[in-house]
Parts: C-alpha cells; structure tokens; sequence
C-alpha cells in the first residue's frame, strides 16, 4: 500500500535495534541466570554448560505448582464470572430503556478509576465479614463486575444491527434468546481481546491478592514469586531467577505465539 | 416490562459493584473520620482529627512528594520513548516485528518478576550495574537501592523500562491512521523527515498524546508493586508511594483510621483526574 515509505537511514536502524537489544536484555539476563550455575550469574563465558538444577531447586524451595494451580483456577474463576456478569449488563445498557439508566451506568464507570487494589483497607474488612480472607474467592471476588468489561460489550453490542434482533424476534427468540444467538456471537472479537487483557492482568495482578491470602493453598504465582525472592529467603540469584522464569512462562510464551493480537487487545483495553 | 428486564440483567454486576467500589469507598469515607478502635478503646467520632494528624505526618508529605516526582520522572521519559519506537516500528525497518516484539515484551511480565529481576542489576558490588561500571569506567561501587538519593531514580528508570512499550502501541495505532498522503505531499515537496515529524505528525498525535498522559498519570497511583521487591519502601520511606504507604499503615501499622484517611485522599486525587480526563478526552481536544 505504503509506495512511498522511505527506507530509514541506516544509523537509524542501528539505534532501534539497539533499543530493542536493551529492552530485551534483562529477560534475557534472567534467562542466562536460569540457566547456568551461580557462580556464572555474573561472568559470561558463552560456551558454559548449560544446567536445568536451578530450576529443580525451585521447584523444590517453593510451592510452584500449587501457586500455579491457584493462579489458573483464579484467572479462569474470574473471567468467566466476567464474561456472564459483563454481557447480561452490556446487553442492558445497550438495548433496553429503563429508568435510572444513565445514572446507573455513570456510577459503573466509577470502577474504571476507583479499582478495588484502591480500597484494600475496605474490601479486608468486607472479606472478614463474609468470612473469604484467605479463599481464592475472595481473591476473584472484587473483579467480577468489571466496568471495563460492562463497557467495552455495551459498546460492541449497540453496533449490533437492531434488524439482526427483530429478525431473530421473529423466528421467536425470547430477549435471552436474542443475547445468545445475535449479541454473543456478533461480539467474538470484543471477547478476546477482553479475554486476552483479563487474564494478564488477573495473572499479573498482585497487592489485592497479597493483602487477602496468607496460605500455601490461596496464594497466587505472583505472590508466591514474591515471598521466595524476597532477599530475606536467602535462596540464590540463580534459582530465583529459574523461579521467575517458571513464574512468566506461561503468559510469556502465549504473548510470544499470539503477539498480534495480545497487542491490539491491550490497545482496545486502554482506548475503551 | 422493559424497566424489569434491564435492571434484571444488570442485577448480578450491580450487586458486586456497590459491593466491593461503591460502598467501600463511601465506608472508607466514613472511616475517616472515626479513630481506631483498640480492644480497650473502641473507635469514636473524631471529626477531621485525623485529617489534622495526617496534616502534621512528615512521612505523607514525603510519599505524597515522592509521587509527584514517579510521576513527572516516569511519564515524559516512557511516552517520549514510546513515541520514538512507534515512529520506528511504523517505518521500513528491518526485523520490524521482531523489535516491536523485544519493546513491547516488558509490558506482559508482572512487576514482580520484573523487580526480581532488576533487584539483581541493582546490588551493590556483586549486581550487574555495578559490575558493568566497574569494568567499563573503574567506576566505584554504588548502593543503588540503600541511597535515598538514588533510589527512586533506580526505580524509575525500571518502570520506564516496563511502561514505554504499552504506550508505544497507542501511538502506532494513531500513526497507522495517519492518511499517507500528507507524508506523499511533504515528500514532493521536498520537506525534511525532522520537519514532516515536527509541523505534521507531532501535532496529529496531540490527541494521543494526550490520552496516554491522563492514563499514565492515573496509572502512576497504582504502581507500587516493585516497592515490595525491591526497597519495602525505604530507606527511610525515599522510595516510598501513596498506595504502598496507605497498605503499611493498613496492615503493618493497623492503624486503619489513618489508612482510610490516606485512601480518601488517594481517591480524590483520582477523581480530580478523572475530571481533567473528561475535560480533555472526552470534548475531544483537536489539532485545529
């Protein structure tokens, strides 16, 4: 398309190479670190063996597969609540009248600001109340509703044809039948790219899960990762860094397959 | 019937909406102005006691400062970056992919492994900075992470790092809408790329750059997982920030009549941006 593009001069070109090169160097450091003993951790002799040992001594040192477990069953727990609570609630604002409408959809938009990690002190003491401090609940709990979510899909949905729902209507589909056979699947790529951006932030996600978790059992992978690299375990640079790997991995390598779409989704998520 | 239907479908997020925002906030308002309640002392209406406390607390001047200068140290540095890559990985460049890749990576890692990682660079002596000044410039040992001078533009630097590859990605969306043929004309007409970038497409990006601030700076507030990794704030609460304060107080200190104190004012500050986003954003301020 672009006939006109100039070719960047060369010096140029060396500077974004060398940007990407520094952007990339600590994850490449780590995996460096991960790879080989502790006493390479600081001197690179290219050709040093590699070793896998640091990785077992992780796996050994701290819980991983149970914080992994953790993780995956909050991040699932918690996106699929969103999707069934954001579509009812987008298919709401989208295409019914009901009083206090605007109103109600302005006091959701609040959440976009005011995110629950703002009001830890709060959402504590609610969680002691009914009795989820410490369950993975009450991890996933305050990001059920999302407001982002609620958003982006009454988006979506009002450019939804209204002739589409009145043929469906026809055909005698119920308003939920509407929702499911025209809204849901016309929105396919809204919930990716929601999908995508809720799982990494939920897999990322860090002070609300460290305030409401105290046990082996609870704690995700960020906390877990947070508690063995402390500087006071006094585990080695090496199996910290096997440990971070281990922690990363997965996202990391889904980012890498699906690069593309990771960043338009993240794209989607901050323009709303 | 359709008044029903809606306020049923919304029902569910409703419910966890004033749940777990609505009435937190407007309890941590409330809060604010009671005192901790000991086992011997039970919590009692003190007015704005604890506003005045708070007032009078050095070490909230000092995370509140310190916010101020994550802010204006992170911001223009990660979105002038961020700019500069976009422009680049919108060009012909060669292995394009492969460097909006490498720029964009530290935005899917979560902060903590990122410290982890940085903690290590950070070490005095035995850490990589040090080990790479030593060698290059015989440079002397530096405490990175101990100087209350230096540690809150270690930590900057490292959020620098994480942030400018996701506002890259903005820009380059605004950058691909760009029509091609204003770059066609300034070509014919012989305009150099430093002029084109300078009268044309800096302007057009107004808009985003914009954007990207409000959210930036919104974002600054919420930023304090790193503190945990590597500086637990210190030393001497140098590297400290509003939230990350506002969770000692709250569950090391428990003294959670301060804490809601902190956090009301943690929440007007994001209401005030709120409202500067709406005022910029939302009236869609226009390269005219």
């Amino acid at each position: 398309m672009r006939v006109f593009k100039t070719r960047i001069p060369v010096l140029e070109t060396g500077a974004a190479w060398l940007l990407a090169l520094l952007w990339l160097s600590p994850l490449l450091y780590a995996f460096w670190a991960a790879f080989h003993p502790a006493e390479l951790a600081t001197h690179f002799e290219p050709l040093a063996p590699l070793t896998l040992a640091n990785f077992a001594k992780a796996w050994t040192y701290a819980p991983f597969p149970r914080h992994l477990l953790n993780t995956v069953i909050l991040v699932t727990m918690i996106l699929s609540a969103q999707l069934v609570l954001c579509t009812l609630a987008g298919y709401a604002f989208a295409r019914f009248e009901f009083a206090g409408r605007d109103i109600a959809f302005g006091l959701v938009l609040v959440q976009l600001m005011v995110m629950p990690e703002v009001l830890i002190v709060e959402n504590y003491r609610i969680m002691a109340r009914l009795g989820l401090v410490d369950t993975i609940l009450g991890i996933g709990l305050p990001y059920m509703a999302s407001a982002f979510g609620i958003f982006l899909l009454r988006q979506t949905f009002k450019t939804v044809p209204r002739e589409l729902e009145d043929a469906a209507r026809v055909e005698g589909c119920g308003f939920l039948g509407v929702l499911l056979r025209v809204y849901v699947p016309l929105a396919r790529p809204t919930y990716l790219a929601y999908g995508l951006v809720s799982v990494s932030y939920h897999w990322n996600n860090f002070l609300w899960p460290l305030v409401i978790t105290n046990s082996i059992e609870t704690r995700p992978l960020t906390v877990g990762l947070a508690i063995f690299g402390a500087p006071e375990s006094g585990v080695d640079w090496a199996v910290i860094s096997a440990g971070t790997i281990m922690a990363v991995s997965p996202l990391l390598v889904a980012f890498l397959l699906f690069q593309r779409q990771f960043m338009q989704s993240f794209m989607q998520a901050g323009i709303k | 019937m359709k008044h029903v239907y809606g306020w049923l479908l919304l029902t569910p997020a409703a419910i966890l909406l004033v749940g777990f925002t609505h009435y937190p906030a407007a309890a941590t308002l409330f809060d604010s102005f009671f005192s901790t309640g000991t086992a011997v002392r039970p919590s009692r209406f003190v007015g704005f006691g604890n506003y005045a406390a708070l007032a009078e607390d050095p070490i909230f001047w000092q995370v509140l400062g310190n916010n101020l200068w994550f802010a204006l140290g992170t911001i223009p540095t990660a979105m002038a970056l961020a700019m500069v890559m976009a422009l680049w990985v919108n060009q012909r460049l060669p292995a394009r992919a492969l460097v909006r890749m490498a720029y964009f990576t530290p935005t899917v890692l979560p902060m903590i492994a990122v410290a982890n990682i940085w903690l290590f660079f950070y070490t005095p002596q035995i850490g990589l900075l040090d080990k790479l000044g030593a060698l290059l410039f015989g440079a002397p040992s530096h405490n990175w992470l101990g100087d209350p001078d230096l540690v809150l533009p270690a930590t900057m630097v490292m959020v620098v790092w994480k942030e400018a590859g996701f506002f890259m990605i903005f820009y380059l969306a605004a950058l691909q809408s760009l029509p091609p043929e204003l770059e066609e004309a300034a070509k014919i007409e012989g305009a150099s790329r430093w002029y084109f970038f300078r009268r044309v497409t800096f302007p057009l990006l107004m808009p985003t750059t914009l954007f990207v601030l409000v959210n930036a700076t919104i974002n600054s507030f919420k930023l304090v997982d790193h503190l945990f990794i590597l500086t637990k704030g210190g030393p001497d609460n140098a590297s400290s920030l509003l939230l990350y304060y506002i969770y000692q107080v709250a569950f090391s200190f428990f003294d959670t009549a301060a804490a809601a104190t902190l956090t009301v004012v943690l929440l007007v500050l994001l209401a005030v941006l709120a409202v500067a986003q709406f005022l910029l954003i939302e009236r869609r301020v226009h390269y005219r």
